[in-house]
Parts: structure tokens; C-alpha cells; sequence
């Protein structure tokens, strides 16, 4: 169900989906595939918004919670939570969401920047908000979403 | 796009490393006397190789210094130079020379200029004592030069007349090759003169209708080189007996000279007499009777028309050897990795699959279950092939080991004989990479320390050369190399000695003999009484070990005074799977690498007795082992289980520091497949690595060094405890 905006040279492509009952998009260059949840084997002294690793067809993909990262409540996961497999630089990693919600096509005007009010956890993944249909969607960047090399303290 | 030329120019370097091996493998065999007819040429061949590709690229001190050496090999190769001892010894250091310049033009760098110079210098010398010896009287002619021939000995300017002598292999024509085909392919290169051999043409009734019987003389007037002629055999050249005798003289006897429009028609002649002697004097060559020099190339010596020579068979044979190692390809690593990661995939999915289908209560008997036997036999024939992909002889390493050897033992001035055994044995790629330094240094330390001087040696009425032996075999699933030098042994007195001046041990330790000469893998320790810059300064077999256990493998020493030393290594084949004890703490399921497990046991609440508030040490055997809670030590839990509840696992580690794992259960033994956490996500501590079950989830490797240092500093587990994830319900 694309939703047609204005194209212009700077429109790109977002998948927008849910964590909690807030809604989130990125771009879907990123996103490689889109799966359903499977236990995760939970790794020692990860942060606690890493839920663990999983087997993708041989590669071992750690699994991270969005809910945890974004400073929301732990997700439940079950049979219909879903986990997008996005690509970050060289390394795959799986976000687990509650469900993918929309593709939307947004150039850069459509995009606001979030209110200077937001917490440090917000300006460190949300570049801008997208007004859609009267909801709100946060876009969000992935380039700290897993832990630096170093112990980061959850 | 990357640069072709590039491309181009690794492709020649890779082949420069098999062109340096075979040149030192052929060293060698001429240095033993086991040089066969066509090593020399082999030899030659290489050298000649490196400087036409090295000319493509501009080397210019490659080409020059190849140049040189070829020069020398082409005396060699024409018997104005015998291959005694001394020039043989110039070759091979040669040899190393020329790997350094080939190194130096692959990474950039410099070679020792003066070490080049000194050996040109050398080869000029050994040059031109080859130029201004009497020259060798010619082997006799099998019979009287043609006049015909002599006649036009003097007219030069007339392009030269190749001999050539083409038998062909019942093979040749089950192949559907042609003869008629290969010799007009033969006339373009110039004018020639074809007679039919039929005398080995047996009677009607004894002819085989697949036999080959015939035998082609042909004169080939061409100003072409060798490999023109070839060329033109490529394709039949393991198929048939081939002699081609370079020209000496321009010109055709008198005869019929057939050359149709095309070049190309023949007639019968008489089966030709004995070929005459084809060389101008001086060429001709001489077997050295005080040496062993390898017998002159077949193809320069004048043989017999007869097709059953044992030269020419022994040609044969050998071209057979060089069709079967050529028929390889290069791939790519990446390649065989990602296929190996497929097929690794490919199992678990077998897996999985036959768990369902026994989970859907599908009966053993049914032709599903049946089939899926089938698969999954199959799958791991699939999986062993393709582990053999990655599998390669050690032989590439134990090629480098001669020129260590005669550099260590011209700087130790001992005299050493190097024997290889089971250089064919396979082994995965990455482990070959990783076992080039530990035996590089292990053959080091035979020599510098192992070996007696040479005249401690003729003292105890040894030979005055040492040998050290490296073999290489595989036992139980593991390789096993080992090195052993029939040197004086281990001196225990001094190693113990050693130890308790450097605080290793306890002065009144009580060591049994194999512990004492454990002692020399500790770190910190060297058994030379005076450090030397070969084996350098206690950073020996402790670095060693070290490497070797990182591989999963073990190290061990046998030594017997007087007699010698055998450091004997156990490898697994390939680091892409492990053998892998499954067991459960605190319902994580993890591995534990076997190689690390010493043995298992079942604790008794009266051997456990706590060192401090966090550690409990298990009497063992008069000793005390400090006991690790995996799930506590991974801090998937803060509850340390009651020892006597859980299965113990001793453990040993890097430099033999041991420890008891304290686990909930074992579940088995089972070979995994390695992947890689870092790859996604990050080095996790206490994790060596991951993999993929059965049931297709993830398990992890524990880390057993990184747990038992763990246990050792307490700090280092109480901020263990970061927050975990809820355990997922399995």
C-alpha cells in the first residue's frame, strides 16, 4: 500500500512499523529482509536491549529490541512480532518490532525536525518526524544501535 | 572494476611460489640423487618462467639476477656443467635469493644487495669455469653423421631442422584423435619430411583393432622454438611418446621434401635408421662419473627411434605425473568458504527437517523417513567433499622448512640433514597457514638446542651431520606432526635446575621425568645456556604452545638422553568445525571445545572447600583446582548451584592452568560447525565463538581460557552480572 506523496529527486522510500504504540520508519535501502520472531540464545554481559542471537541461515544475527533501545518498556515477543534483518555498514542485525506498518514514499520537506524538547535517547536515534494520515512517525537512524566495542552499561 | 593488470600480476606472483617450490624441490632432488631425467629441466623451466613473467612486469632486478642463474642451469642442462655438490649449494642459495627478490617485487621491500651480488658474482664464476673447461668428448653417436647432413654443416644462414618422433598411445586414438590432423597442424610451422615407422605393425591375426603400432619420423625445417612444436602436440601429449631433438644442421638430406599447398602430404620411407648424434660437439654432454648429477633432459639426448626406450618411458611417465598435477584450478577462497558455509547450512536444515518429520509421528519404515536417511547421507558425503576442497597438502610448508634449516645451521655452523615425511598429507588451508610459524620455530629450537655441536657429536660416536626428521600423519581425525632431532636429549638436571632459579618451581618439587621436560613449554624459559639470536631470548616453546593451542591443538616432548628429542603436534584438520562437548548451564545450552576437556567428574560435597566468599577449590588427586560455576561465571545467574548437583568438567587452559567447569548436565558429544559472533555483532567475553544446532538455534562456544583467567581474578565476576535478557522459553 504505497502512499503517494510528491517525488521529487529527494524522495526515498521508508518502511514504517511499530514498537509499542509508537511508530517508526527507516529507510528501506537498509532493510534485507523481513521475518517472524524465533527464540533468541541469549548472550552474557550483552546490554539488556540485545536479546540475543539468532541463526539466519548460518549467520549468527544478534537480535536487538527497538522497545529497549528506544527507552520503551520490553517487548513480549511472540509468533507475531516480526524482526527486520537491516544491514549497518558491514554487519547484519535484526530489530524486533511488533509489526511492519506502512511503506511510504517522503522526500525531505515532508521530514520536521523533532521539538529541541526530546531526550538524549531521542536525539540520538530520531533524525526527523514524518506527519502522516494524522499519525506520527518517527524516522530513525541505526548507526547506534548496537553497543560500541567497548562494555556499554544497559 | 579492478585493474586487470593486477589481476594479472598476482596471478603470476602465485604462480612464481609454485615455480620457487618446484625449483627447490628439483635442488633438492639433484642435491640427493634422486634427481630423475627430466628434473633438470624442470629446474631449468622454472628459473626461464619467472624471468619471462617477471620481463612482462618490468622486475628488472628479478629478470637480471634469473638471467644469471637460468645461464648456469643451461650449462647444467647441456652437461657443460656439472651439478657437483659446490654448484648445487650455489643453487640453492640462489634459489632463496630469488624467493626474496620475488617477495620484494610482490610487497615492495629490498633484498640484501650484497647477498645478490655476492652470488652473481658467484655464477659468473661457475659460468665461466663451465665456458673454459676442456670441453667433454661427445657421447658416442649411435651411428656415423649422415654425409648428407655434414655437408651442410657449414651453411648457416638455412633455417634448422628439427627431429621429431611421434609414437602415439592407443589412448591418442580413443580419444578421437587424429595423427593425419596433428602433422598437417605440424606443416605450418615450416617445410617437412614425414616417414611412417611401421616395424612394430604386428601380423593381422595378433593385431589389436584399438592398438597403436605406428611411429612418425618427421624433419621439420622451422626457424620455431621448442614450445611452437609443442603447442601443436598440446592436447596428445600425456597420449603419446613424444621426442623432439633440437636442430643442429640447416638443411634436408637429399630426399623427397613434401610439401603439398597445403602443406601437408607424406610418404612411406623405410623405418629409419638409428638417429644419428644431433648436436655440435661441444653441446654434447657428459654425465660427471664422481657425481650424481641428474642425467641430461631425454629430449637432448640422442635416443633410439626404437618407441620403447626407457628414456622415453621414463618421459612418458613423467608427463603423466605433470597432466595429473596440472588438472587443478585456482578458485577463489571465498568461494569454497561460502559453499562450506551452505553446506554447514545444508545439514543443520537436514536436521531440522528429520526432527520434524519425527515430531509429526511419521513412521521409521515409511518411504519418507527412508528418503530422508538417504538425505541426510547424502548431505554430509556433500559436506566432507566439500571440506576436502579446503584440504591441501602440508607439503607447501614443509617446502619452506630446507632453506630454514641450511640458514640455521650455517649460522650455528652444524652440520644438518633435513628429512621430510608425508609431505601429502592433507589438512585444511587456514591450519596449513597457522602451522608454518610453530614449525618453523620448533625446527629452529632441534637445531640450535636440540642438536649437539659437531664435534660433542663425534665424541659420542655420532655422525657428524645431525638430522632433524619432520613427518606429518594423520591419526584419529587430528594430523600429528612431528619434529625430532637425534640430538643429545633433554638435559633434565639443567632444565629443573633452570626452573627453580627462575621461581618456576618449588626447589624440593618432586617432578616425574615427562613433567620435567614440560617444564621448557612454561613461559619465561629457554634451555640454551647462552641465549642465541636463533632461537631467541625464552620467548620458545611457551609461544609455541601457545599458537597451538589456539588452533584447538596440543603439543607434547619425548626425549631420551643422548638419544634425541620428538616434539610430537596434534592439529584438528580444519578450524571450521570443532569438536564440541554440549551441555547445559542454567538452561543455556553451550559447548565446551573437547580438546580443553581433561576429564569429567562427579564432585563430593567432602572434596569442596571454599578459598575465599566467591571460590570453592575441589581436591583432586592431593591437589587443589579452583572450581568455576559456568552460568555464574557467564553471570546468567547469581546463584552459585551446589557442587555436588552439578557434573565437573576438568579443564585445562592456555599454560596448563587448570580449572573444574561446574555445569548442569551433559548432553553429549558432537562435531560443530565454527561461526563467528563478530561478523554481526562484537568479540562477546567468555565466548570463543558460536553455532548452529540441530534444532537450528544458536549455541555458544565457551571460551574456556578467557573463563578459567576469569575465576582467577574475583573482580573480574562480580561486574559479570550485567543485565540479561529474560531467558527465552525453549
Amino acid at each position: 500500500m504505497p502512499n503517494s506523496m510528491q517525488t521529487d529527486a529527494n524522495s526515498r522510500e521508508l518502511i514504517a512499523f511499530r514498537v509499542g504504540r509508537q511508530e517508526f520508519c527507516i529507510n528501506v535501502m537498509m532493510v534485507r529482509e523481513i521475518r517472524g520472531w524465533t527464540a533468541a540464545t541469549a548472550l552474557p554481559r550483552a546490554p539488556r536491549y540485545v536479546r540475543g542471537v539468532i541463526n539466519l541461515r548460518g549467520a549468527v544475527l544478534p537480535i536487538v529490541d527497538l522497545a529497549v533501545r528506544l527507552g520503551l518498556p520490553a517487548t513480549d515477543p511472540t509468533e507475531r512480532n516480526v524482526i527486520i534483518v537491516v544491514q549497518i555498514a558491514h554487519q547484519q542485525i535484526g530489530l524486533l518490532v511488533d509489526a511492519v506498518s506502512d511503506i511510504l514514499t517522503a522526500s525531505d520537506s515532508n521530514i520536521q525536525t523533532s521539538p529541541d524538547v526530546s531526550s538524549d535517547l531521542v536525539k540520538t536515534f530520531v533524525k526527523g518526524l514524518l506527519p502522516v494520515d494524522g499519525r506520527m512517525i518517527s524516522l530513525i537512524g541505526l548507526d547506534n544501535v548496537l553497543p560500541a566495542s567497548e562494555l556499554e552499561a544497559a | 572494476m579492478e585493474d586487470p593488470m593486477a589481476a594479472i600480476r598476482e596471478t603470476f606472483f602465485q604462480e612464481c611460489e609454485e615455480q620457487l617450490a618446484e625449483l627447490e624441490a628439483g635442488l633438492i632432488a639433484m642435491e640427493n640423487g634422486t634427481a630423475e631425467v627430466e628434473t633438470v629441466n624442470a629446474v631449468f623451466r622454472a628459473v626461464h618462467s619467472m624471468k619471462g613473467g617477471a620481463g612482462i612486469f618490468s622486475l628488472d632486478a628479478l629478470v637480471r639476477f634469473a638471467h644469471v642463474f637460468e645461464t648456469a642451469l643451461d650449462k647444467v642442462r647441456s652437461g657443460d656443467l656439472a651439478a657437483t655438490p659446490p654448484v648445487l649449494a650455489v643453487f640453492l642459495r640462489a634459489a632463496d635469493v630469488l624467493a626474496d627478490l620475488v617477495r620484494a617485487a610482490r610487497e615492495g621491500g629490498s633484498v640484501d644487495e650484497t647477498r645478490t651480488a655476492a652470488l652473481v658474482e658467484e655464477f659468473n664464476h661457475i659460468n665461466d669455469a663451465g665456458a673454459n673447461a676442456p670441453p667433454v668428448p661427445p657421447a658416442p653417436a649411435a651411428a656415423p653423421p649422415p654425409e648428407t647432413t655434414d655437408g651442410l654443416f657449414e651453411d648457416a644462414p638455412q633455417p634448422p631442422v628439427w627431429k621429431i618422433v611421434f609414437t602415439p598411445r592407443p589412448e591418442l586414438y580413443a580419444k578421437a584423435n587424429e595423427t593425419a590432423l596433428l602433422l598437417r597442424e605440424l606443416s605450418r610451422l615450416g617445410e617437412m619430411r614425414v616417414t611412417l615407422d611401421a616395424a612394430h605393425l604386428p601380423d593381422l591375426n595378433v593385431l589389436d583393432p584399438e592398438g597403436a603400432y605406428l611411429t612418425w619420423h618427421i624433419e621439420l625445417v622451422s626457424d620455431c622454438d621448442e614450445s611452437a612444436i609443442q603447442h601443436v602436440f598440446e592436447f596428445v601429449e600425456d597420449d603419446c611418446t613424444l621426442e623432439i631433438t633440437p636442430p643442429v644442421a640447416p638443411g634436408f638430406a637429399p630426399g623427397t621434401v613434401i610439401t603439398g599447398d597445403n602443406g601437408f602430404k607424406f610418404e612411406f620411407f623405410p623405418p629409419a635408421e638409428d638417429e644419428p648424434e644431433a648436436e655440435a660437439a661441444p653441446e654434447a654432454r657428459a654425465p660427471d662419473p664422481t657425481t650424481e648429477a641428474p642425467v641430461p633432459a631425454v629430449k637432448e639426448i640422442p635416443v633410439p627411434a626404437a618407441p620403447k626406450s626407457p628414456a622415453v618411458e621414463a618421459m612418458a611417465a613423467k608427463a603423466e605425473t605433470a597432466a595429473a598435477v596440472s588438472a587443478t584450478i585456482r578458485v577463489d577462497l571465498d568461494r569454497v568458504d561460502r559453499m562450506i558455509d551452505l553446506v554447514g547450512e545444508l545439514v543443520i536444515n537436514e536436521a531440522m527437517l528429520s526432527q520434524r518429520v519425527m515430531e509429526a509421528g511419521i513412521n521409521r519404515a515409511s518411504g519418507v523417513a527412508m528418503a530422508l536417511e538417504e538425505l541426510e547421507h547424502l548431505t554430509r558425503e556433500i559436506q566432507d567433499s566439500v571440506m576436502a576442497i579446503r584440504a591441501q597438502p602440508v607439503r607447501s610448508v614443509f617446502q619452506r622448512m630446507p632453506r630454514l634449516v641450511r640458514e640455521v645451521a650455517a649460522q650455528t655452523g652444524k652440520q644438518v640433514r633435513l628429512i621430510t615425511e608425508g609431505e601429502g598429507t592433507e589438512v585444511d588451508k587456514t591450519v596449513i597457514e597457522r602451522i608454518a610459524d610453530p614449525l618453523t620455530h620448533m625446527i629452529r629450537n632441534a637445531i640450535d638446542h636440540g642438536l649437539e655441536s659437531t664435534e660433542k657429536r663425534l665424541e659420542a660416536g655420532k655422525p657428524a651431520e645431525g638430522t632433524v626428521k619432520l613427518t606429518a600423519l594423520h591419526r584419529s581425525g587430528r594430523i600429528v606432526l612431528e619434529v625430532s632431532d637425534d640430538g643429545g636429549g633433554i638435559n633434565r638436571a639443567r632444565v629443573k635446575q633452570k626452573a627453580i632459579e627462575n621461581g618456576l618451581i618449588a626447589p624440593d618439587a618432586q617432578l616425574s621425568e615427562e613433567e620435567i621436560d614440560n617444564l621448557i613449554f612454561l613461559p619465561g624459559f629457554s634451555t640454551a645456556a647462552k641465549v642465541s639470536d636463533i632461537s631467541g631470548r625464552g620467548v620458545g616453546m611457551d609461544v609455541v604452545k601457545q599458537s597451538v593451542t589456539a588452533l584447538g591443538g596440543r603439543i607434547s616432548i619425548a626425549s631420551r638422553p643422548g638419544r634425541g628429542s620428538t616434539f610430537t603436534l596434534s592439529l584438528p584438520l580444519t578450524l571450521a568445525v570443532l569438536d564440541g562437548m554440549v551441555i547445559s548451564a542454567h538452561g543455556h545450552t553451550l559447548i565446551i571445545p573437547l580438546g580443553a576437556i581433561v576429564e569429567t567428574l562427579k564432585p563430593r560435597a567432602q572434596d569442596v572447600f571454599p578459598l575465599d566468599r566467591e571460590i570453592n577449590v575441589l581436591a583432586l588427586r592431593g591437589g587443589y583446582v579452583p572450581m568455576v560455576d559456568v552460568a555464574a561465571s557467564l553471570g546468567y545467574c547469581d546463584q552459585f548451584v551446589e557442587p555436588e548437583q552439578s557434573v565437573a568438567l576438568l579443564v585445562e587452559g592456555e599454560g596448563g592452568v587448570r580449572a573444574v567447569l561446574l555445569v548442569d548436565a551433559i548432553h553429549g558429544q558432537r562435531q560443530v560447525v565454527i561461526k563467528s559472533l563478530e561478523a554481526n555483532y562484537r568479540a562477546v567475553p567468555g565466548i570463543a565463538a558460536a553455532t548452529v544446532m540441530g534444532d537450528g538455534r544458536v549455541a555458544l562456544i565457551l571460551d574456556v581460557d578467557a573463563v578459567v583467567r576469569n575465576a582467577r581474578s574475583e573482580a573480574g565476576r562480580v561486574e559479570a552480572r550485567a543485565d540479561l535478557p529474560a531467558l527465552e522459553a525453549n
